[in-house]
C-alpha cells in the first residue's frame, strides 16, 4: 500500500515543552490510522504537524520532515496555505462560523478559492453534505445559522465544510469527545464510507472507537511513537509492553 | 491594621502576645467585639447609602434640568427642534443648528476614527507581537486620559496651519464643486472639530474593539486557517464577523463620546449658528453652544439652553445604553473612558 504522509525525525515543540519527539511513521492512503495515547502524549500535535497547524500557536515551532506525496511540507518555499486546503481538519470541539447559515459553512473553504459560480457552489453543498452524511437532515434549512443545528450535527456540518474544498487527506483532532454516543456512531460510519476516496488520521482517546474504525494504530507515550502497526495486531498482539500496559487498562 | 492596633491599647495587653501571632485575624476579632452585629449593620447602612446617594444624583440632575428648562420647553414646544434661530434680541431659540452640528461633526469622527481604531484592534489583537502589544495598548489607553482642553491646544496650534496651509485648499481645489468643501479655508470648522473628535473616539473605540476581537475563540480562527485561509482572510471571516456586534458597539461608544465633547470642539470649531453642510464653514454643536453662551445667558435663553443640554443628555444615554447591550460581556473585560458629559 503507498504511503501517503511520512513524519521523519519530527520533533514539535511548545517554547520549551518538547511535545513530539523524533517520530517516524508512514500513513499508509486511503486508509483510516488511528493515533492512541494517554492525555498529553502529543498526539494531537502530532496531526497538526501534519497540515502546519502546530506553528500558528504561539512559541512553537518544529523539526524534521512531513513528507506528503513526496514533497517536505516544511521545505523552504513551501506554502502553509497551499498544504492546508489539500489536508483538511476536524477539530476536537465543532466550530462552525456563528455567523453564516449552513449552506455558506460548507462553501467558505470554497469562496476563499475563489468560487463564484452558484451552480457549482450548490453542488458542492449537496455532495459534501451528503458525504458528511448530514444533508437528510439540514436540506430543508440550509439558511439556517451553522449553530443553530445539535452539536452532532455541527460536527458532521465541520466534516462537511473540511470536505467541500475536496482535500486528500483528512485529520481529525477527537472529534467526538464533545458528542453522544449516537452522534459518536454516526460519524464512525461516515469515516469508515469516506476512506474510499480520502486518507484519514483521526486523534483519539477512546481505544474502542480506534478499534472499530482504524485499519492502522499508532500509540505514543510521553511525545514519543511506541508503537505502530495494523490495528488488529497492535490491539491482540502488542510488540511493546507499554502498549499492552496501556490497551488492558494497567496503566501508571 | 491600624485599627486593630488602637483597639488593642484600649481593652489592654493581656491579648498582645497572641496579637503578635496572628494580627489579622485578632484585629478583626477585636473589631467585632467592639462594634459587635450593630458595628456591621452600620457599615452595610453607610457603604449603602454612599452608593444609593449617586441614584439621588441622577435624579437632582434630572430635576434640575426639567425645572430650569421648563420655561423654554413651555414657549417652543416641539417646534424648538426644529427652529433654526437663536436671537437674543427677538428672544427666539431653537436647536436645529446646534444638533445638525453634533450630528456633523461626530459623524465625520466616526467616519475617519473607526476605520483607525478597527486597524488598531485588528494589529494589536491578531498580529502584533507580545512585546509591542503591551507597550502599544497601554500608549494607546493613556491617550484617553489626556484632556481634552490639551487636544483642543494642538488642534488650535498645530492642526490649524495645516488645515489651513495644505489640506482645506488641496480639498477645495479638487472636491470644491460639492456642497461638503464650498468656502475659504480657515481651520476652525466643522471639519477641524471633526478630526479632533476622531482623534479623541480612537482609545475608546479601538480599545473596546480590541477586547471584542481577543474575545474571538481560537477555534474559529483554527476553522478558517485550517480551510486554507490566510491571516487577512482569517481576520475577515472568521474573527472579524464573529466579533462584529462587539465592534458595532465600541463605534456607538465613540459615537456617545463625540456627541458630548466639549471643549476641544469649541476651541476648533469656529462657533457659528449658521446651519452649513461645507465642512470648512465654522459651526456649533449642543456642547459647544452651553460652553459658549452660558456666561452671558438669562431668562429665556438659559433655559433654552439647558432645554439643549436635556436633549443631549437624552441622546447620549440612549447611545450608551444602545451600546451597551451591544457590547454585553466584551465590556466587563474592559474600562471605558466616560463621555464628555
Amino acid at each position: 500500500m503507498e504511503n501517503k504522509i511520512v513524519t521523519e525525525g519530527l520533533n514539535a515543540y511548545f517554547g520549551d515543552v518538547h511535545a513530539v519527539k523524533g517520530v517516524d511513521l508512514a500513513i499508509p492512503a486511503n486508509s483510516i490510522t488511528a493515533i492512541i495515547g494517554p492525555s498529553g502524549c502529543g498526539k494531537s500535535t502530532l496531526i497538526r504537524c501534519m497540515n502546519r497547524m502546530h506553528e500558528v500557536v504561539k512559541d512553537a515551532r518544529v523539526e524534521g520532515r512531513v513528507v506528503i506525496d513526496g514533497e517536505d511540507i516544511y521545505a523552504p518555499g513551501s506554502d502553509a496555505v497551499e498544504i492546508r486546503r489539500k489536508v483538511g481538519m476536524v477539530f476536537q470541539k465543532p466550530n462552525p462560523f456563528p455567523t453564516m447559515s449552513i449552506y455558506d459553512n460548507v462553501v467558505a473553504g470554497l469562496r476563499l478559492n475563489g468560487e463564484r459560480d452558484w451552480k457549482r457552489l450548490d453542488a458542492a453543498v449537496e455532495r459534501s453534505l451528503k458525504l458528511a452524511a448530514l444533508w437528510e437532515e439540514v436540506k430543508g434549512q440550509l439558511d439556517a445559522s451553522g449553530v443553530s443545528i445539535s452539536g452532532g450535527q455541527q460536527q458532521r456540518l465541520c466534516i462537511a465544510r473540511a470536505l467541500a474544498v475536496e482535500p486528500e487527506v483528512l485529520l481529525l483532532d477527537e472529534p467526538c469527545s464533545a458528542l453522544d454516543p449516537i452522534a459518536t456512531a454516526k460519524i464512525e460510519d461516515l469515516l469508515f464510507d469516506l476512506k474510499n476516496n480520502f486518507t484519514i488520521v483521526i486523534v483519539t482517546h477512546n481505544m474502542q472507537q480506534a478499534a472499530r474504525i482504524s485499519d492502522f494504530t499508532a500509540f505514543m507515550y510521553l511525545g514519543e511513537l511506541v508503537e505502530f502497526g495494523i490495528t488488529k495486531d497492535l490491539f491482540e498482539n502488542p510488540k511493546e509492553e507499554l502498549t499492552e500496559k496501556y490497551i488492558t487498562g494497567r496503566f501508571g | 491594621m491600624k485599627c486593630g492596633d488602637a483597639n488593642m491599647n484600649e481593652r489592654g495587653t493581656e491579648e498582645r502576645g497572641s496579637l503578635q501571632k496572628t494580627r489579622s485575624g485578632l484585629s478583626l476579632a477585636t473589631v467585632r467585639k467592639t462594634l459587635g452585629r450593630s458595628g456591621d449593620r452600620l457599615f452595610v447602612y453607610l457603604v449603602g447609602l454612599v452608593a444609593l446617594s449617586t441614584l439621588m444624583l441622577v435624579w437632582l440632575l434630572v430635576a434640575f434640568m426639567i425645572s430650569d428648562s421648563i420655561e423654554s420647553i413651555e414657549e417652543f414646544g416641539f417646534g424648538y427642534l426644529t427652529g433654526r434661530t437663536w436671537e437674543e434680541q427677538k428672544g427666539v431659540y431653537g436647536a436645529l443648528p446646534f444638533i445638525f452640528g453634533t450630528l456633523l461633526t461626530s459623524a465625520i469622527a466616526v467616519a475617519i476614527g473607526v476605520p483607525v481604531s478597527i486597524g488598531i484592534a485588528i494589529y494589536l489583537s491578531e498580529l502584533a507581537p507580545a512585546w509591542i502589544r503591551e507597550p502599544l495598548s497601554f500608549v494607546i489607553e493613556l491617550l484617553a486620559a489626556i484632556p481634552s482642553v490639551i487636544y483642543g491646544l494642538w488642534a488650535m496650534g498645530a492642526l490649524r496651519p495645516l488645515l489651513v496651509n495644505s489640506v482645506e485648499p488641496w480639498l477645495v481645489k479638487w472636491f470644491g464643486w460639492t456642497p461638503f468643501f464650498e468656502g475659504t479655508p480657515q481651520g476652525l470648522d466643522k471639519l477641524a472639530a471633526g478630526l479632533i473628535l476622531a482623534i479623541m473616539i480612537i482609545p475608546t473605540v479601538a480599545s473596546v474593539s480590541k477586547e471584542a476581537l481577543r474575545a474571538v475563540p481560537d477555534s474559529q480562527r483554527e476553522a478558517a486557517l485550517s480551510l486554507g485561509a490566510t491571516r487577512y482572510e482569517t481576520t475577515r471571516m472568521a474573527v472579524l464577523t464573529y466579533a462584529r456586534s462587539g465592534i458595532f458597539g465600541a463605534c456607538i461608544l465613540g459615537l456617545g463620546r463625540a456627541f458630548g465633547e466639549t471643549m476641544a470642539v469649541t476651541m476648533t470649531i469656529g462657533n457659528s449658528n449658521a446651519i452649513s453642510w461645507s465642512l470648512i464653514d465654522p459651526g456649533q454643536t449642543m456642547a459647544s453652544l452651553i460652553a459658549n453662551r452660558w456666561g452671558e445667558a438669562e431668562g429665556l435663553q438659559r433655559a433654552s439652553l439647558i432645554e439643549i443640554g436635556v436633549i443631549l443628555f437624552v441622546i447620549a444615554l440612549l447611545v450608551n445604553v444602545f451600546a451597551r447591550l451591544m457590547l454585553g460581556r466584551v465590556l466587563k473585560s474592559v474600562h471605558t473612558t466616560g463621555g464628555g458629559l
